[in-house]
């Protein structure tokens, strides 16, 4: 296995990493989104019963605000403005932080730096800024993945050097332990079952060789795997 | 002036419960002291309380500890307090811009990295659930979130109903800082949308609330069914304008 070189294949562009997740979904659930490509859901759900949880204290988060819909007052967890849906509802942080980790979110939706074969994630500390590792961005991220009922992660495969963010073992700091069920990235979708990780689907064009090149623990093929369909 | 004396006096002076109103920013933040601990709400910019911080940047106290979400990602304003070198401590869960390069030419993240300013993070619930239970007279809770990372370090860990919790102590501050959108002279504030976030817990967790308000009504004004802080919390009432901007945490 080469995980020191640097690999690169050519996989589906963000919004469609969002748009795979998004048919993942079912209908009639309350979803928290991260920062970064689990943003790019809230496209392709639109019309659907699906409701959108903002952490700073909003559910049924509408659509991206636009010119004069923009209100300082009304603002998602990421910081961008965004709009009221007929049944949105607002409340305090610590009420939202009740709804999360009282378990009533079905699923989460985060971005990561390492994820690992047994469903431990990594994302709220980059080494690579320098920083001792007990202080940096945590958010709301931990309390989320602790506490949804189910954890997606949609991410690039790779760091930007070509480096596995798939790892046997995470190295940077923790998020969550063991809660990670689904991953999607821009070469394939994984799903974390009790004998490691399950290769489901892969992005068109691309081999199992492929995608196992650039995933550092062994994958386990699904007998039914497929292509991304979207 | 210590922190406890202002904390004396402002209850041996308080004698108009009807009548919370100051005149000025200046005179509302007269009395903290140095080293006094503030709680500062809003997150990123939605429900800020600017004008306040501004008046703390030129009323000068030093050796301060903030408990906010964030220094200076969509909150630039405290950054001045930082510039002054007012701060010893800071108490956050997203305190860093996310851009590594954007965040390295600020005024805090350079003082954090230089050791001269000690940041304790905690998960955004629990760092507002510490100050509910400072609010509510709870000395502390178990919170499963944490668990496995280094959030645990050095925490009490104990199972309940075969899983993992760990021990998070409240937090009692000296003084909040907390905008609403209205307020009466007794008090009561309502938020508006989003900009109530952690403004309510704040409030109730700090000895002194002092609470900049958009629009300042009589007593009666407010319906009493759609109050969201009570009176009771509050110490202090000014009235500011609605500030105007758009930030961005990148």
């Amino acid at each position: 296995m080469t995980t020191t070189e640097a690999k690169r294949f050519e996989g589906l562009p963000r919004e469609l990493i969002a748009l795979r997740c998004a048919n993942e979904l079912g209908d009639g659930i309350y979803v928290n989104l991260g920062i970064g490509i689990p943003t790019l859901i809230s496209n392709w759900i639109e019309g659907r019963d699906i409701v959108l949880e903002a952490e700073i204290g909003m559910l049924r988060t509408g659509p991206i605000a636009t010119d004069d819909e923009v209100d300082q007052d009304l603002i998602n967890a990421s910081c961008q403005p965004v709009t009221e849906l007929p049944g949105s509802s607002y409340f305090s942080d610590c009420e939202s932080f009740a709804m999360i980790r009282g378990g009533y979110m079905d699923v989460c939706v985060l971005g990561a730096l390492q994820v690992s074969e047994k469903g431990d994630m990594a994302g709220w500390n980059n080494p690579d800024r320098g920083f001792p590792g007990d202080i940096g961005n945590i958010g709301g991220s931990m309390d989320l993945a602790a506490n949804s009922k189910k954890l997606y992660i949609c991410m690039e495969h790779t760091a930007k050097d070509g480096r596995p963010k798939i790892v046997r073992v995470c190295t940077y700091p923790l998020t969550v332990k063991g809660r990670v069920n689904m991953l999607f990235t821009d070469l394939a979708v994984i799903e974390v079952v009790k004998e490691g990780l399950l290769l489901r689907e892969i992005a068109p064009g691309l081999t199992v060789e492929d995608v196992q090149s650039v995933t550092e623990p062994r994958l386990i093929i699904a007998h039914d795997l497929k292509e991304i369909e979207l | 002036m210590t922190v406890t004396d202002a904390i004396h006096a402002e209850i041996e002076g308080r004698h108009n419960l009807l009548d919370k109103v100051y005149g000025s920013i200046d005179e509302a933040l007269a009395d903290i002291p140095n080293s006094a601990i503030i709680a500062i709400g809003g997150f990123f910019t939605a429900g800020t309380p600017v004008h306040l911080v501004q008046g703390l940047a030129e009323q000068g106290a030093r050796d301060l500890t903030l408990i906010c979400q964030q220094m200076g990602p969509g909150n630039e304003v405290l950054n001045q307090l930082i510039r002054n070198g007012q701060v010893k401590k800071a108490i956050c869960n997203y305190p860093f811009y996310r851009s590594a390069s954007r965040g390295a030419n600020t005024p805090f993240e350079q003082a954090v990295r230089a050791g001269k300013i000690e940041l304790e993070v905690y998960p955004m619930g629990t760092f507002i659930e510490k100050l509910r239970a400072g609010g509510a007279g709870i000395a502390g809770f178990y919170t499963p979130t944490g668990v496995g990372t280094v959030v645990e370090t050095g925490k009490e860990k104990k199972t309940f109903g075969g899983r993992e919790y760990l021990l998070e102590l409240a937090l009692k501050p000296d003084y909040a800082f907390v905008y609403a959108h209205k307020g009466d002279r007794t008090g009561n504030l309502i938020y508006r949308k989003t900009a109530r976030n952690y403004n309510p817990e704040m409030a109730m967790a700090a000895r002194i609330t002092i609470a900049s308000v958009e629009e300042l009504v009589e007593p009666g004004e407010l319906s009493p069914d759609c109050i969201h802080t009570p009176g009771i919390f509050v110490q202090r009432v000014v009235k500011v304008e609605r500030p105007s901007y758009y930030p961005t945490i990148e």
